[in-house]
């Protein structure tokens, strides 16, 4: 067994030691964006030393308290792989955006962001139900400092509601953890593998899956859970946004796929049609709070809820493609919401406020500026050739064939989210504003490379999508074996 | 050849990037033409594949690259080109050259030169997948991407929020016949496990005739279809788009995108010939859009808008062509109709150029002697569009009458009367612009001027095309060999063998006569209404009547905006104010309230009292000790 | 030692019990209600030792210097609470020590 899987808790650590020792807010920044690079680097070497179809891979498995059959077991298979992908590519991006801000107390800050990271990559590795428990709590901890410490004016009480209502829902699930725990066969254990072997009957799993669902419901957020999203993405810092949106909603998605679908099988099937309404109904729900909002940042966040509610919709089908396009989605999703609030984080900066109705005519002093978030605003509508329009495709596909009504509904996304992206757009970017377009400016250097990545890698992923696409599906086909289902 | 096929495509995507990013490098003549020069390019190319084609008779098809795929869904980008994309792609790039040199003189007082020509070098591009596709999905990549360039070059001028706000209403119309078309296209992924065109028609072909399946697919197509070809109910987008400049009007809202429906339709013949049912309602949407359409041209004073609605009705005679089963007949229109609808948006074009920016018919007049090269060109448009013999308009036109006729007589009448409504419009909008008084300001009469010649050469260009354009479809009757539809025959090998009958020679005889007479009627009448009588459109004012009905378009903006828009808009808002914070969240919120309030009360034990502590606690102890006594 | 001899013992370590609770429960001065925990503590000790005896076993006298040794501590640690406590209030009044409420 060699360390090497460590790298992913190692490099993000040695980046908090790094930055805090560096008390100029520049070097600090440029330390921080050096490990992350890093760390990003390191995935994109265990990826080429991946083999898709070999199950998980780069393991690591020590006991951690033995006497419990809790172990420190990590390892990386398809679906992982992606993940971390994710994880380690919007870091960088990440921390980048923030070189132009003035971050006070930054040590903290990018401390705390690769606190986040290491908590991340172990979410997304973790082969241990009590572990996966651990980490998906330690997850939680940096983004609430994050967000109650450089958040905005309300910042504590939403704060607070933010941490007490996913940590109810997490708590609901450590309570199924442990049962399903006891169920194992003596000296239980907590491996992903027995809990994979055990038969539950119908009604046992009906209540692990409810307990499962709350937790990953709230975290993504499925309708009508949904309403600590919009105040904390608008209050936390962009940064903090970026995080959330990008990555940390992700969890939700992929607790499903790892720990619910394979786990729960019958319940999936049983309550998976309630589950997809309820995700349709919150896609469509959210595009029309996404309609009412005047403030960029927010009406972003009823965006993203809408996107993530049609990936999770698909997920509850059982079916490869919605499942791949989920999958496929996620990465998408992630980079098109950091361009989205990186975009709001520019307008913060420059206009001090997200008021729409207080914006207008920014492509005429910005151009780049306004191409940009049109190409990031496309990623958004999923038109062809961005990454989105291969996971919305394949997403609505999938639902499609699972039930045809429903994917109406959820495809009116693809109306309503071109009604108010378009709206925003010509709000912000287009027509006459002196007062606006004085105080915007010309984009700085920095913003402008970040906007031209995040649009690189929108229209890179919707050209060629295949090398995720073929990571990503042995491990669903696995996934769906497990589930019962043959994946056709 | 095959190897050159991926060129055609790219070189309009050169010419974007190029002109993207080099926006303020490149000097306007370079930026210009080197957009002109890569459609061009494309166009060349486009005559070389037909040669081979046509030569041959192969159909050249280039497996591109596996695009994405999961289980069963596999979707690949690869071209296929065929005698129906052949047509299309001489059709986009012939005219779009045209268009392209016509807009370097058009725009040439613009300050944002190469952003215009980088938009619409990229509409090309879109336009270009959209017909070389060899699959659905590949269509359906530049069926998106021609709504994009549609979007960015209506709201081109975008400081006026007005022209923003109708970039937005097309943009979102035509997602919504999207939406229609991405489910025809899951629908069709489910049953035929393909989206490549060679596949569905074999598997289709193997289908009862009517199956469910069969006419659901294609009317989730067609919703696509009246989208993007604007017909009822989708179609108000159409005129609106004519805010963007004028040259972008003809080519992508006259020319070319707006027939991507049509393009669409003839690709999926097989479908459609298999769904009678899902045929006729494409018959019956296209006549009464044509006939709709026309009604409101009638009474539209703004040059471009006459012809916006004319383009609307146009494109409703191709869909009944459809609808009766006549495809090669639809793309004989679709040709002529973009020859001649282009030359009347560039000649109205080059009529507001030389009135700086006037659109309103009522102020113009008698513009016969300054604008001369115009006037004769836009005759010419006129005569065609309306159907005088030899012009382009009168063949393909004829044609579909007479197909109409022996398949419904029914629509035949309607067309019929479209066709009196549209020489009726045409011919008004004619003889009020061109003839009469000057009725502008003194200033626009002092700088009345003709067009430069980079936009009165692709006028003549066109003009010719628009005259002989309709001898690629000569009707039996003149024992000429009709080429376009012998040429098509491989497309529409399937749906000729299901749907036959050709009109008899007597009936083709006597409609031609007829409509020849009643043409005369029609010249005459308004040239002695408008002419001789000098009747000027009155102003808005003092409309009324049906009259007013019509100028205000049937209030079918008014109607979709209080009925669409505007619940939509308030219902997003009442439930963001009352769903969202004032249940869902409040709920969530008395959670926490609750929890605050019940140890606000609890707290009261915690009195600070030491000896009441010290007595809870042994009380607790005995208590203990007793229940343990008890048990 | 008999073991109705046992029952004397019993009594009398009840009885200290039970003043050393009453001494707790309703005395206010802090000194007395510590000596009424160390009465406490005896007549468990007390009891300890006569059961040892009884039973002829002397774990039960271990842990009678095991409970000398922590009460001790215990009474060194409490001492100096009071002896702070007197320093801020002038008093050793228990009912004044009302400030951790709430």
């Amino acid at each position: 067994m060699t360390l090497l899987p460590l790298l992913l808790f190692v490099l993000p650590v040695l980046g908090m030691i790094t930055v805090s020792l560096i008390s100029d807010r520049k070097t600090a920044a440029i330390a921080a964006l050096l490990i992350s690079v890093v760390s990003f680097a390191d995935i994109c070497w265990k990826m080429a030393g991946f083999d898709p179809s070999g199950g998980f891979q780069y393991v690591f498995d020590q006991w951690w308290v033995e006497q419990l059959g809790i172990s420190f077991a990590i390892g990386i298979d398809g679906l992982g792989m992606i993940m971390l992908l994710l994880t380690n590519l919007l870091v960088p991006l990440i921390i980048f955006s923030s070189f132009d801000r003035q971050i006070k107390s930054h040590k903290a800050y990018y401390g705390l962001i690769f606190f986040m990271q290491a908590a991340l990559n172990g979410v997304f590795t973790s082969m241990d139900g009590f572990l996966f428990y651990v980490f998906w709590e330690l997850a939680l901890i940096p983004i609430w400092f994050i967000c109650l410490l450089w958040g905005g004016s309300d910042r504590v009480r939403i704060t607070l509601k933010f941490f007490i209502y996913t940590l109810s829902g997490s708590l609901v699930m450590l309570v199924a953890i442990i049962w399903l725990y006891l169920q194992t066969p003596a000296p239980h254990d907590f491996s992903l593998q027995s809990f994979y072997d055990l038969s539950l009957t119908a009604s046992q799993q009906s209540w692990v899956f409810w307990a499962f669902f709350l937790a990953f419901a709230i975290k993504i957020p499925v309708f009508p859970l949904h309403t600590w999203q919009p105040d904390t993405y608008t209050d936390a810092p962009s940064q903090g946004t970026m995080l959330l949106s990008g990555i940390m909603l992700k969890m939700g998605l992929y607790g499903i796929l790892r720990w619910m679908i394979p786990v729960v099988p019958q319940a999936v099937q049983q309550w998976g049609m309630l589950a997809v309404f309820l995700a349709a109904i919150g896609i469509v729900y959210a595009s029309a709070m996404a309609i009412a909002q005047t403030d960029f940042k927010r009406m972003a966040a009823y965006a993203s809820m809408a996107h993530v509610g049609l990936i999770a919709a698909g997920l509850f089908t059982l079916n490869l493609q919605a499942l791949q396009g989920g999958v496929f989605q996620m990465v998408s999703h992630g980079i098109t919401a950091v361009g989205l609030f990186f975009i709001a984080d520019i307008l913060q900066d420059k206009l001090k406020s997200n008021e729409m109705n207080d914006m207008g005519g920014l492509a005429n002093s910005s151009r780049s500026f306004s191409l940009l978030f049109m190409v990031i605003l496309l990623g958004s509508v999923a038109l062809p050739l961005t990454g989105s329009f291969v996971g919305e495709f394949l997403l609505l596909g999938g639902i499609f064939a699972f039930n045809s009504w429903l994917s109406l509904i959820a495809g009116l996304s693809v109306i309503l989210g071109a009604v108010y992206m378009l709206r925003a757009y010509n709000k912000i970017a287009l027509g006459e504003n002196t007062v606006a377009e004085a105080a915007f400016g010309k984009l700085t250097a920095n913003e402008k490379i970040l906007l031209i990545v995040i649009s690189v890698l929108i229209i890179g992923t919707g050209i060629y999508p295949m090398p995720l696409l073929k990571i990503a599906e042995p491990s669903i086909v696995n996934i769906l074996h497990h589930a019962g289902v043959n994946p056709i | 050849m095959k190897n050159l096929i991926w060129l055609i495509p790219i070189l309009p995507l050169a010419g974007f990037i190029i002109n993207g990013i080099g926006n303020k490098a490149l000097s306007r003549g370079v930026s210009g033409w080197l957009a002109s020069l890569t459609v061009l390019g494309s166009f060349i190319l486009s005559a070389l594949a037909f040669n081979s084609l046509a030569d041959s008779n192969a159909v050249i098809s280039v497996d591109g690259y596996q695009w994405f795929s999961a289980g069963n869904f596999n979707l690949e980008f690869g071209f296929l080109i065929d005698h129906l994309s052949i047509v299309m792609l001489l059709v986009i790039t012939g005219v779009g050259f045209l268009i392209h040199v016509y807009s370097i003189g058009y725009m040439s007082h613009e300050p944002d030169y190469a952003r215009y020509f980088a938009y619409l070098n990229l509409f090309v591009f879109f336009m270009l997948l959209l017909v070389m596709g060899s699959s659905y999905v590949v269509m359906f990549v530049g069926w998106e991407g021609v709504g994009l360039c549609s979007y960015l070059l209506i709201g081109f001028w975008f400081k006026n929020q007005e022209y923003n706000a109708a970039a937005r209403k097309a943009f979102i119309m035509n997602r919504i016949g999207d939406l229609g078309f991405l489910l025809g296209m899951f629908l069709i992924l489910v049953n035929f496990g393909s989206l490549q065109y060679d596949t569905v028609f074999e598997a289709a072909k193997n289908m009862p005739s009517g199956a469910p399946v069969l006419t659901a697919i294609a009317l989730l197509l067609f919703v696509g279809a009246t989208g993007k070809s604007a017909q009822i109910p989708l179609y108000t987008w159409l005129p609106d788009a004519m805010a963007g400049p004028t040259p972008v009007s003809a080519l992508i809202h006259a020319a070319t995108m707006v027939t991507a429906g049509i393009y669409m339709i003839i690709r999926s013949n097989v479908l459609y010939v298999m769904a009678p049912f899902a045929s006729q309602i494409v018959a019956v949407i296209g006549a009464v859009t044509a006939i709709f359409a026309a009604l409101i041209a009638i009474k539209q004073n703004d040059i471009k808008k006459v012809l916006a609605y004319s383009t609307v009705s146009q494109l409703g005679y191709m869909f009944v062509a459809l609808g009766v089963g006549a495809f090669s007949t639809a793309l004989f229109h679709v040709v002529t109709h973009a020859f001649f609808k282009a030359l009347l948006f560039l000649c109205a074009g080059s009529v507001i150029h030389g009135m700086g920016g006037e659109q309103d018919i009522r102020k113009m007049g008698g513009l016969k002697k300054s604008l001369p090269v115009t006037h004769f060109t836009f005759l010419i448009g006129t005569l065609a569009i309306s159907g005088v013999p030899p012009f382009a308009g009168f063949f393909s036109k004829d044609e579909i009458l007479a197909q109409t006729w022996i398949h419904n007589p029914l629509l035949f009448t309607v067309l019929a009367v479209t066709s009196v409504l549209t020489a009726v419009y045409m011919f008004r909008l004619y003889f009020v612009t061109f003839y009469g008084d000057f009725r502008g300001t003194h200033h626009q009469q002092e700088n009345l001027h003709e067009s430069p010649s980079s936009m009165t050469i692709p006028l003549m260009v066109l003009a010719v095309l628009a005259t002989v354009g309709g001898f690629i479809g000569l009707p039996e009757l003149f024992h000429g060999p009709h080429l376009l539809s012998e040429f098509l025959a491989p497309v529409t090998a399937y749906a000729d063998a299901y749907i036959s009958g050709s009109a008899s020679h007597a009936f083709e005889m006597n409609m031609i006569i007829i409509s020849i007479v009643v043409l005369a009627l029609i010249i005459a009448f308004t040239r002695s209404y408008y002419v001789k009588r000098n009747n000027i459109p009155e102003t808005d004012s003092q409309t009324e009547g049906f009259s007013l009905l019509l100028s205000n378009k049937f209030y079918v903006d008014e109607i979709y905006r209080a009925v669409v828009t505007r619940p939509m808009d308030v219902l997003s808002r009442f439930g963001y104010n009352w769903i969202e914070k004032g249940f869902i969240d409040r709920i969530v919120n008395s959670m926490g309230l609750l929890t605050n309030g019940t140890s606000g009360m609890l707290r009261l034990t915690q009195s600070g009292n030491i000896g009441f502590y010290l007595f809870a606690m042994v009380l607790g102890i005995v208590v203990l000790i007793a229940l343990k006594l008890v048990i | 030692m008999e073991l109705s001899g046992l029952n004397n013992y019993l009594l009398l370590a009840s009885v200290l019990f039970v003043i050393g609770v009453m001494g707790v429960l309703f005395r206010r001065n802090a000194i007395i209600v510590f000596a009424c925990i160390e009465l406490m503590l005896n007549a468990v000790n007390l009891l300890l030792v006569a059961f040892s005896s009884a039973h002829n076993d002397p774990g039960g006298q271990v842990m009678v210097f095991f409970i000398m040794a922590v009460a001790a501590a215990e009474v060194a640690v409490g001492l100096a609470i009071l002896v702070m406590a007197y320093r801020n209030i002038k008093s050793v009044d228990i009912s004044m020590l009302n400030n951790l409420k709430w």
